[in-house]
Order: structure tokens, then sequence, then C-alpha cells
């Protein structure tokens, strides 16, 4: 099975967030981003997937300054092909970066397309049925197991509470992985560096045409809080709420 | 193009979701704003959620086979089906499981403009829909033009109250279109009981990412233990099989309304605080004094988790005289 696993790098929702002089967007300065995280449970299923039924794994992703560490990191933990996009300029949604990917997709052999359910700056939708929707296949988003099948895929779909759904879909697909089978895997710095050494990044200059959205931002701002919190000083001050509340002696 | 608002309701197991109620509340005063009507779409379902559409101006059911349980494909071609016949302005979806396989599909395929992760959506001219996005970090509104579009809607956005209406009008039936069939439902898996159900617990204390290590939830633990509660989490660790799935409060989670809910180390993303903010009482502890938390919580406290997990324990046991 040859699965293509989308990739993308968002801002650490860790670190502080400014928004910049423009008041449309973030202050780019001190940003700092990172694999999408369920981007990351996409490859583990993927890696998952190929490991129990064989196959080829292609992760994919735009040129910029950090990606070839995420490249190679996925090549580390044992991704067999990895192409970054380069030219693609600034993306800013994801029906823009969708038609960047199809391009790319549609040059490479393909069964099955993971990605993450969703990313932090997702504004215009998410990846994964853009994707599908551009290239006429079915898609499921929030995709916790995959099975292997003939020319098909079984898989649960998660609800609220914890209800799975179970669908059967043929192949090709898209599907957006909320959580892998297992906990993404660790590769050793040791390891990156050999894969480094040893394997070269694809490079394809993006040929899509894609275009920013005609659908701008007006303005961008930390959400208003209300009142917000009552702020304590500390813990005694959390004990008195406690025992106000009734919850301690 | 109508200047008309189309709701998606969405059922799961014979009941509407609360979002439902949330949009055509939303709904009917958008369509208000732009000098239109609100309908609601029910695809499959049955006569007795048609009868809580009271609020709705309009139904318009698809019904069959292939839509008696949800199905990506089958109810995405059943909505595209009403959308094109009725030519609404704005099309309101849950950003919802599912939801998310509705609404960008519907969005490219009929070329309208799309916010997702909505919490506020204004109607004029032009339509301005305002996102939360960066895990609830920032608002960004988007003017989404003064064509068709979509707006998929946070669950919690606005009051069901405001949706809910007794004795809906009578809908109007549409055949569902026929599909390819590439997507089949196969059934529903229930999940397995827990060895604790945190949704019947008055204190619950919930950590988050900020506790680091699958040991250090024994900190809160004990915690728990003292305050005669249990421990519940949010997506992160229980993605990371740290605690098990019946333990995760949120969106894909349980929702709980605790007496007491203390946050340790969660920042708050808008699909932890829909399973929370229910709580009578909401306290956050947190090192970073912006986590979205402190938004919603009663009260906060910008303090170092481990450090507060420990003394508050040690005092609560001192004066249960342990």
């Amino acid at each position: 099975m040859n699965i293509i696993v989308l990739m993308k790098r968002v801002p650490d929702l860790v670190e502080d967030l400014e928004v910049d002089d423009t008041g449309k967007a973030l202050d780019s300065e001190y940003l700092k981003l990172t694999l999408s995280e369920f981007d990351d449970h996409a490859l583990e299923e993927a890696l998952l997937l190929k490991e129990s039924g064989g196959g080829k794994v292609t992760v994919v992703a735009l040129d910029d300054e950090g990606v070839d560490k995420m490249l190679f990191t996925a090549l580390a933990k044992g991704a067999d092909q990895a192409v970054k996009i380069s030219g693609a300029g600034n993306i800013d949604g994801n029906l823009q970066l969708a038609r960047i990917f199809t391009q790319v997709i549609g040059q490479q052999p393909h069964d099955l397309i993971l990605t993450g359910v969703q990313a932090a700056d997702d504004r215009d939708g998410q990846l994964a049925p853009t994707v599908a929707a551009l290239l006429d296949v079915p898609c499921i988003e929030v995709v916790t197991g995959v099975t292997p099948g003939e020319g098909q895929v079984t898989l649960h779909k998660e609800y609220a509470g914890g209800v799975l759904a179970e669908f059967e879909v043929d192949l090709p697909a898209v599907l957006g992985i909320q959580a892998a089978r297992q906990t993404p895997r660790y590769a050793p710095v040791s390891k990156v560096r050999q894969v480094q050494d040893s394997t070269t990044i694809e490079r394809v200059a993006d040929a899509s045409g894609s275009v920013s959205s005609e659908f701008e931002v007006v303005v961008m701002t930390p959400p208003e809080t209300g009142e917000g919190a009552q702020m304590l000083t500390g813990v005694d001050e959390l004990l008195e709420i406690l025992e106000t509340k009734g919850v301690i002696g | 193009m109508s200047q008309d608002v189309l709701v998606v309701a969405e059922h799961l197991q014979g009941n509407l979701n609360d979002t439902t109620f949330e949009m055509l509340g939303m709904g009917k005063a958008l369509a208000g704003q732009l000098g239109g009507s609100c309908s609601v779409v029910l695809i499959g379902g049955d006569d007795a959620m048609a009868g809580q559409l009271g609020a709705a101006d309009s139904v318009v059911r698809v019904d069959g086979e292939s839509l008696a349980d949800f199905n990506p494909e089958s109810h995405a071609a059943a909505l595209e089906a009403v959308v094109g016949a009725k030519s609404p302005r704005v099309v309101m979806i849950g950003y919802t499981s599912m939801g998310m396989d509705l609404a960008s599909r519907l969005a490219v395929r009929a070329g309208m403009a799309h916010a997702a992760s909505c919490i506020a959506v204004a109607g004029g001219e032009r339509i301005r829909a305002t996102s939360q996005i960066y895990g609830g970090k920032m608002n960004v509104t988007t003017d989404l033009g003064s064509g068709q579009c979509v707006v998929s809607v946070l669950a919690g956005a606005s009051p069901a109250d405001a949706g809910r209406g007794e004795g809906g009008p009578a809908p109007e039936s549409m055949a569902p279109p026929a599909v390819a069939g590439r997507i089949r439902f196969k059934g529903l898996i229930e999940p397995e009981a827990g060895d604790v159900d945190i949704t019947t617990h008055e204190v619950l204390v919930a950590v988050g990412r900020g506790i680091g290590s699958k040991d250090d939830i024994e900190v809160a633990e004990e915690l728990a233990e003292a305050l005669g509660g249990a421990v519940a989490a949010s997506r992160p660790l229980i993605d990371a099989g740290w605690l098990p799935k019946t333990r995760q409060v949120g969106k894909s989670g349980l929702k709980v309304s605790p007496k007491v809910y203390l946050a340790l180390g969660i920042s708050g993303a808008p699909e932890h605080l829909e399973g929370m903010k229910g709580a009578s009482t909401i306290i956050a502890v947190n090192t970073d004094k912006h986590a979205p938390i402190f938004g919603v919580a009663h009260y906060g406290l910008v303090e170092d988790l481990f450090d507060v997990c420990e003394e508050l324990t040690e005092q609560i046991e001192e004066r249960q005289g342990c």
C-alpha cells in the first residue's frame, strides 16, 4: 500500500502568541513552529500500517526553515521517502495548501492519504476533507484506527462521549487522523543524524498556481475573557475556596 | 442565491445534539440581519426530531435507507442536493466529528467561502465570521464576502435555549441522491465501562499536558483522593496512553458538571472547554498566565501545578488528621 502523509508546521501553542502590527496575523518574529501534533499521529498510523501489511510511506510538506529536520525525523522513524514543496509563497489557508498538496499527490502513487484531523491554524476548514474534495475521493475525519483490507480499509471514527463508528472505505481515500493506535514513536537524535547523512529529501517546485484566499482576515485578537478568573495569590486562598464550596471541612 | 440561513441538524442514536439548537438560535438571529428565513435540514432522523425544530421557519427532510446512520458520503451528497435546491446564503454546520465530514467538502464542491471553528457570525452585505483558533488563544474574523458561505460552528458558541421550540413546521421531503457507495457504515461501538465514572463525581482533579509524564499523574491522584474526587484528563494525556479513554473530558470525551473542577496544567483549548464548562466552580492552575483556561475559570492561580498539588494535599490531609 502506498501511503502519503501530509505534514504541516504550526505555531507551538506552549509559547506566547502575539498579534503583529497589521492586527491581522501572528507576529512571526519570535514564532516557534512545530509539527502539528495530529500530523504526528497520522505519520505513526501510516508507519503501523506499513509494518503490518507492507508498503511505502511518503511524507510531504511545504519547504520552510525547519522542514528538513521534521522530514529527516520522519525518515528516521521509518518513512521511505520525503518530499518538500518549494516556492509556494505565503500560505493563508487550507484550501490554498490543499491545492498545492494535490498537485504533488497526483505525481506520486497513492492508495491512502493521511493527515491530522485538524491543526491549530485551521481557519477555512480542515486539510483532509479539502484535499479529498479536490481529488474527488472518499474522506473520513476523526479517525482513531485503520485496518488494511483488499482495495479498502476498515476504520473507527470517533463521536462525542467516546462512541465509535466503524466504516469501510474504498481506496484511494483521505483520512483525518485523530489518534494513532499507539503513541507516536520517538526518533533518537543519532538516528536522525544518520538518516541526514545517508538520505536526501526530494525537492519539488510548486506548480499548482494556487493563490491566497480572496476571503481575508479582518482582525485577529486574543479572546476577550470577560471578567475572567479571580486570580488567587497562593494555596491558602485556594484552600479557602474549597472550604467555602463545601469540598473540604 | 437567497438570503436564507440553512442549519444542518446533527443527531446520534436518536437524539439531536445541543449544537443543532445552538446553531438554530444563531441562525435565526443571522437570518434576521440578512432579511431571510432560517431553515433546518434534517438528514435521516425521525419524526420526533422534526417535532423539536419549532424554532425553525421551515424544515427540509432527506430520508432513506442509506441515511439511517451517519455516512460521510451519503450525508454529504444529501446536503449538497439541498444546498443546490435552496441556494441559501449561509450554511451552518457543527464543528463536530460529523460536521467535519460535511463542511469542507461542501465548500470546495459548491465553491463557497468557509470559516471553521466559529463562535460568531455577523450578516449584512458581506458575512463576517469569527473563528477561535490556535488552541483558543486567538480569535480571527474573516470577511466571507457577499456570496454563499459555509460556517462551521463550535459547540457552546451560543445558548441552545434560543434555538429550542416544540412543534416544528411540517417538513418538506426531498429524495436522497444516488451515491457511489465508496464508504460503508458497519456499526456503532459503545465505549467500554471504565474503572471510574467521572460524570458522577462532585470533585474532579483534571490534568493536562502540563503534567509532563505518566508517573507524575500520581500527585494528582493523591490530591483527588484527599478531596474525595477522581482524576480526569484532557485529550493529549489520553492519546499518550497515560490514562484510559473513560477519563477524558472534552469534545470527543465526556461532558462533566461537577461541583468543583480543578484544572491542573490544562491550557483550555475549545475542545476541552466544551466538556467542562458546566462545572459549578472551575479552579485553574497554570504557569502560563495567558492560558485560555483562565477565561472560563472562576478562580485562577499562576503557579507550578506540582507545588500546588503537593501543598494542597499536605494541608488537606493535615486538616483531616491523617
